[in-house]
């Protein structure tokens, strides 16, 4: 195996996509995708790069698996540049992108597989023993001889994972891996990934997501990243820890439609998301102390609000994407659906 | 590993779904013997209603023969990258360590022997049904001008595929247009010298067209002095030629269409 210590580094990492003028948004010829993004990720970390649609995630990942160049900057994987030798990289990477559509739908699952390691160089037997042993840990040794058209989507997420996994890869690249699966698929799709890092500790893993509590439960870092730049980057405790010295609530209020515009201009407010919800008002606040609450309130009921329901949290990472940013991830969720 | 392996399992990985695909997806049979069979029998019948000798129907079965090469060069040589790029396999092939050559060659040798199949069929089911004589005299040559035809024709393929890595959409309409004229210029139902020497040579950058009057010479070689474009020993060195120069022309344009694409971001950019 070869020797680095980091397995994933960039530097000032920029990617700018030229449109034509045709498809040129509002007279932009130009979207910034990436924006001098400067990351490190240790081997045999899980790292993960949280942010809602268009953050840029997708395109770090794929500058990073050769498929697309920078504008700007370096990009090193397994120590390797990736504009220089992108050859090289690719002996030590792979990759899967969630809904994906690969493979042929006229093959079983398992000559899918063994097709795509066939490209990896690994001999028919050893292929064929990784397939069902992956298969297995993933709940799908039963569906080996099933042609791929008669999969459900979730099934075909679990093959898609089985070959990213099937190669070993020392660094794997899981874009959105559980987008658009069901619960109880996704949760036996983060198991499986757990169990593989625990089994293999020499592994990286760099995830993209927009699911926080995935990034939460899976990642040993996380960085943040919207509108192509890296906002924070820490472990996700930490994120949470550095928020705790603020205060985190919940309010749901009647009576008012827009608290934003209530409370604007207030200094001691630091975050503030809203959505209506059953005729209500749910309010996400991060403010600068607890005693900061007390004004609130105040000019909530000074503008006709009731106050419904007040919890206090304990900071979750949706709170950090919300501090850092000034919306929810879940704002982009809803604004895309 | 060594690289000659790793070369040939991705030749075999690649080939595997064409093969499999023609015992599991039966519907060529109609698609791709009875169909063009429908088109050979127009030219068999005004062949015989103008009273034309048997071999011109010979012409027109062997030309039905090898349109299924042709078809499956443009949509599943040709085109195919853009069907990869759109359900998600292009950029996998991309990503994996290994040759592009070896996953174009994979294609082209899985659809080679797909389509021999097919092209068999029309040929036995058009010769039995119209009673044609096909006589092949020197069995050795009939065979090696049809493997150099499909070397040179595939390398032609393997060429325009690379075109897809960076197009879509505009790609797809060029496939389009090399139908129905390649049809005609390449002489699939009459030989190709009744155009004029000069077009039937400015045609033979086809490597059908040459190919498959090679064959007619091998097949019908009295009745195609009087049609031939070139002797059968000159066309298989223009043959020779023409598959050389494609394949490398392929490897060179799947390199720079690559990075071209990967420039612009084009290589996994699906609904272009």
């Amino acid at each position: 195996m070869a020797s680095y210590d980091l397995a994933v580094k960039t530097e000032g990492l920029t990617r700018i996509f030229r449109l034509r003028k045709r498809e040129a948004r509002d007279g932009a010829r130009e979207i910034l995708a990436l924006d001098r993004v400067t990351l490190e990720v240790q081997r045999g970390e899980l790292f993960g790069l949280l942010g809602p649609n268009g953050a840029g995630k997708t395109t770090l990942i794929k500058i990073l698996a050769t498929l697309l160049l920078p504008t700007s900057g370096r990009a090193y994987v397994a120590g390797i540049d990736v504009v220089e030798n992108p050859v090289e990289v690719r002996r030590h990477i792979n990759m899967v992108v969630g809904g994906e559509t690969s493979g042929y739908g006229l093959l079983t699952v398992e000559e899918n597989l063994w097709m795509f390691a066939q490209f990896y160089g690994i001999p028919s037997r050893e292929a064929r023993r990784r397939i069902l042993e992956l298969l297995a840990l993933v709940g799908m040794a039963d569906r080996a001889k099933t042609k791929v058209y008669h999969l459900s989507s979730g099934m075909r997420q679990k093959m898609n994972i089985v070959r990213g996994f099937l190669t070993n890869p020392e660094i794997l690249f899981l874009d959105e891996p559980t987008l658009g699966l069901d619960v109880q698929t996704a949760r036996t799709i983060r198991e499986f990934v757990r169990r593989w890092l625990e089994e293999h500790p020499d592994r990286t893993i760099l995830l993209t997501t927009h699911y926080m509590h995935e990034a939460d439960e899976l990642c040993d870092r996380v960085a943040i990243i919207d509108r192509g730049r890296i906002l924070a980057c820490a472990a996700p405790w930490e994120l949470k820890t550095a928020l705790r010295q603020e205060a985190v609530f919940r309010l749901r209020v009647e009576g008012i439609a827009d608290a934003k515009a209530a409370l604007d201009g207030m200094p001691e407010i630091r975050a503030l998301a809203q959505h209506a919800e059953d005729g209500q008002l749910l309010l996400d606040l991060v403010l600068a102390s607890e005693e900061a609450l007390v004004s609130v309130l105040a000019r909530l009921s000074a503008s006709g609000a009731r106050l419904a329901e007040l919890r206090k949290e304990e900071p979750t990472l949706e709170d950090v994407f919300l501090a850092l940013v000034g919306r929810k991830l879940t704002e982009d969720q809803d604004e895309h659906s | 590993m060594s690289t000659v392996k790793h070369f040939l399992r991705t030749v075999v990985g690649r080939a595997y779904p064409r093969l499999v695909g023609v015992w599991r997806e039966k519907s060529w049979l109609i698609f791709d013997v009875l169909f063009p069979l429908l088109q050979v029998s127009a030219y068999v019948y005004i062949y015989r209603a103008i009273g034309a000798p048997p071999e011109f129907s010979g012409f027109a079965i062997l030309g039905g023969a090898t349109i299924a090469y042709w078809m499956n060069v443009l949509w599943s040589m040709a085109s195919q990258l853009y069907w990869e790029k759109e359900t998600g396999n292009l950029q996998l092939y991309l990503l994996a360590p290994t040759s592009r050559m070896a996953i174009l060659l994979g294609m082209a040798l899985g659809g080679l022997t797909a389509t021999t199949v097919r092209a068999a069929g029309v040929i036995l089911v058009g010769a039995l049904l119209f009673r044609v004589p096909l006589q092949v005299s020197h069995g050795a040559l009939f065979l090696g001008v049809f493997l150099l035809t499909l070397v040179a024709l595939y390398g032609l393929g393997m060429l325009l595929s690379s075109v897809f890595l960076l197009w879509g959409r505009e790609a797809w309409h060029l496939s389009n247009l090399f139908m129905e004229p390649v049809y005609l210029l390449a002489g699939f139902y009459f030989p190709v010298r009744a155009l004029g020497l000069g077009l039937a040579l400015a045609a033979s950058v086809i490597p059908i067209t040459l190919g498959l009057d090679a064959l007619r010479q091998l097949l019908y070689p009295q009745l195609m002095e009087n049609f031939r474009v070139l002797p059968v020993e000159a066309e298989m060195g223009v043959l020779a030629g023409l598959a050389v120069l494609f394949v490398f022309l392929a490897r060179g344009g799947l390199r720079f269409f690559e990075n071209l694409a990967r420039r612009e971001g084009r290589l996994t950019l699906r609904g272009q």
